[in-house]
């Protein structure tokens, strides 16, 4: 079984810079684990931490238990694949992938084998001695996998190495890298700013915000109960409307905005008075003629995109932000042109309501 | 050409392609021929050139072979210049490292700076400043005895010891921006992967660093190894009669002897040298001149 890696109040500053603040987390043996944060948001700096290119200015880390402060990345059990991956160009394939096996004195025929065995695993049989240059970049983004696997890592560290990918090609890796995870029950941390990429690949995800932990979960968890108003509009698309709390029982809450009075699942545990965000998504909202929805809001359609499978509305809410209606595109949808009235409702159940604190 | 013609108009295309070639045969080929004339035809007095004995010999070829001393200079300045490059590789390699990966780019620019402002003082005072340094009674003695290191001041400047020194300053710069320039281009993450896959300092430069900075090794070397060769005022001043330098003996044949021809051939000679360590050079590190231009 890998072992997991332990963050501990990790803090980091550069100076007057603080890019970590006070991360604790437990990254659990064999999972796949996902960083997610907009650029700038410290994820890079957690994982230059946890692959020992960086000391934190506090806190721990531990991996497999053992306090990595002052160990190298070169004698730590992880194995970090780089953004624009690294490659060594001026080796050809198969030395690129043994190359840690080199390191460590592996005999050449043996590391030969090894970087075969790899390179099957990584279905790219026969490229053993063709050029870095030669590749393509799906390619290439395996090699780097494969030779940051030929160390036998516990832990493997991603650092968003799909962006430079076009998009058929990421989502392909996706399924490719979380079948390869699966197989080699390696765990993988990873960061992206691509939500999508995190949501489907990932076990559980952290999301970050100017260094901060925003809040840990299974995918599902942070798109259906999103703890701050940050989780709620980075993860997924998200309608808000700010309000006050009028009452609150029974885990549920009802909040006064401009729009009107709304009920919701009282995430945020607040209290009558208290000033609130109700957060409800797009694809929960639905058109209400007359049916029994419990939350309503009447308002001016001002575009209307056609998008095959969906087709989106925008509706201009006074005293609100424009909010977005998802339709699957089933063939009954009421065709509301822009200039016309809409009435949109949604369950209690599919809305949330969290603190507001402030500009977030 | 009609490209040429087209954007620049007739007279200035001529004008264009005239001046190099004015400058390619008159500064560089008919010297060159001039040169290889001189050193095949025998030294002779005025009334019998275009005589009998005005005919072409390797006679001043074999003077060089023949002569035990000059021959030995030769070979001596063959070694001395190989070493020379060979210790200027070694002192400039961790300083362009560091110019190029080690330190944030705004130091980088000072760091130069530092490096290059010794160079705007004339080579010849240069040289006397270590020819001051390393004098009998001169400083590095007084500092070494101060230090209790040695018992009597060391006589740097009587063998070849203070020649080599002497180049190594001098040419420093032409080892250092090569490296340099070619080490700046290594992605900087190629050096953390190799690290993170266990790699220790030495395994880096070996495998990523050396091999990705070989144009510029090369380079550096070739700039060295022929100005160390064709250097003249180094041995002439840090250097005594008995570390006497090949061009030295070339001057003598010129000025003090007044036999052009024997001074040619062996400046041809030593050119031949210069050429062959070029070859060697891109033999060794293959590389070929399109890497080197760049």
């Amino acid at each position: 079984m890998s072992q997991n890696v332990e963050l501990d109040r990790v803090v980091m500053r550069f100076g007057a810079v603080t890019a970590v603040r006070e991360v604790s987390l437990e990254v659990r043996g064999g999972e796949f684990f996902s960083f997610l944060g907009p650029s700038g948001c410290g994820k890079t700096t957690l994982l230059r931490l946890i692959g020992g290119f960086i000391d934190p200015t506090e806190g721990e880390i531990r991996i497999g238990g053992r306090d990595m402060r002052g160990i190298g990345p070169n004698r730590r059990p992880t194995a970090m694949i780089f953004q624009n991956l690294a490659l060594f160009p001026l080796m050809p394939v198969w030395e690129n992938i043994a190359f840690g096996l080199e390191v460590r004195g592996v005999p050449k025929s043996e590391r030969r084998r090894r970087a075969e065995e790899l390179l099957e695993l990584i279905a790219l049989p026969g490229y053993a001695d063709k050029q870095v240059a030669e590749l393509s970049g799906g390619q290439r983004q395996r090699v780097a996998i494969a030779r940051a696997l030929a160390v036998e890592p516990q832990v493997l560290l991603l650092d968003e190495p799909l962006s430079a990918l076009d998009l058929k090609l990421r989502q392909h890796m996706r399924a490719e890298l979380r079948a390869l995870q699966k197989r080699t029950g390696v765990t993988f941390i990873y960061i992206t700013h691509d939500q999508g990429e995190a949501l489907a690949m990932s076990d559980r995800v952290g999301v970050m915000s100017q260094g901060v932990l925003q809040q840990v979960g299974r995918p599902e968890e942070l798109y259906d109960t999103p703890l701050t108003p940050f989780v709620a509009s980075f993860v997924g698309e998200n309608n808000r409307f700010a309000g006050r709390v009028r009452e609150a029982a029974n885990g549920h809450a009802t909040i006064e905005t401009e729009a009107g009075i709304f009920r919701g699942r009282n995430v945020g545990r607040l209290s009558a008075g208290e000033r609130a965000l109700l957060f409800v998504r797009p694809e929960r909202l639905q058109v209400a003629n007359g049916g029994a929805v419990e939350n309503r809001l009447t308002a001016p359609v001002s575009h209307r995109t056609f998008e095959g499978a969906f087709i989106y509305l925008v509706a201009d809410v006074p005293g609100s932000r424009p909010v977005t209606v998802q339709l699957a595109n089933t063939g009954a949808v009421p065709v509301s042109e822009p200039g016309g009235e809409i009435t949109l409702g949604f369950a209690a159940e599919d809305a949330v309501i969290l603190a507001d604190q402030g500009e977030g | 050409m009609t490209a040429l013609i087209r954007r620049f108009g007739l007279g200035l295309s001529a004008l264009i392609i005239a001046l190099p070639v004015f400058w390619i045969v008159m500064m560089i080929v008919l010297p060159e021929l001039v040169m290889i004339d001189f050193a095949f035809r025998p030294n002779l007095l005025p009334a019998e050139i275009g005589g009998p004995k005005d005919v072409y010999t390797l006679g001043n070829f074999q003077t060089l072979v023949e002569n035990t001393i000059h021959r030995a200079i030769f070979l001596k300045t063959i070694w001395a210049s190989a070493f020379v490059t060979l210790v200027t590789l070694v002192v400039c390699y961790p300083i362009a490292y560091h110019l190029a990966q080690g330190t944030k780019p705004e130091r980088t620019g000072f760091l130069i700076l530092l490096l290059i402002i010794p160079f705007w003082i004339n080579e010849i005072l240069r040289t006397f400043a270590w020819f001051i340094i390393l004098a009998y009674n001169g400083p590095l003695n007084a500092l070494l005895s101060g230090l209790g290191l040695i018992d009597r001041p060391i006589r740097f400047l009587n063998g070849n010891f203070g020649v080599i020194i002497g180049m190594v300053y001098a040419y420093i710069l032409f080892m250092v921006f090569p490296l340099y320039n070619s080490m700046e281009s290594l992605d900087r993450n190629q050096i953390e992967a190799a690290r993170d896959l266990g790699a220790s300092a030495w395994r880096i430069h070996r495998r990523i660093v050396i091999p990705h900075a070989k144009p510029g090794i090369a380079t550096g070397c070739i700039f060295t190894f022929m100005l160390a060769a064709g250097s003249y005022a180094v041995p002439a001043l840090l250097g005594s009669p008995q570390s006497r330098w090949f061009t030295e003996i070339i001057y003598n044949w010129f000025f003090e002897g007044g036999n052009w021809n024997q001074g040619a051939a062996y400046a041809i000679v030593l050119l031949a040298l210069c050429l062959g360590f070029i070859l060697l050079m891109l033999r060794v590190f293959r590389v070929n001149l399109g890497d080197i231009a760049k």
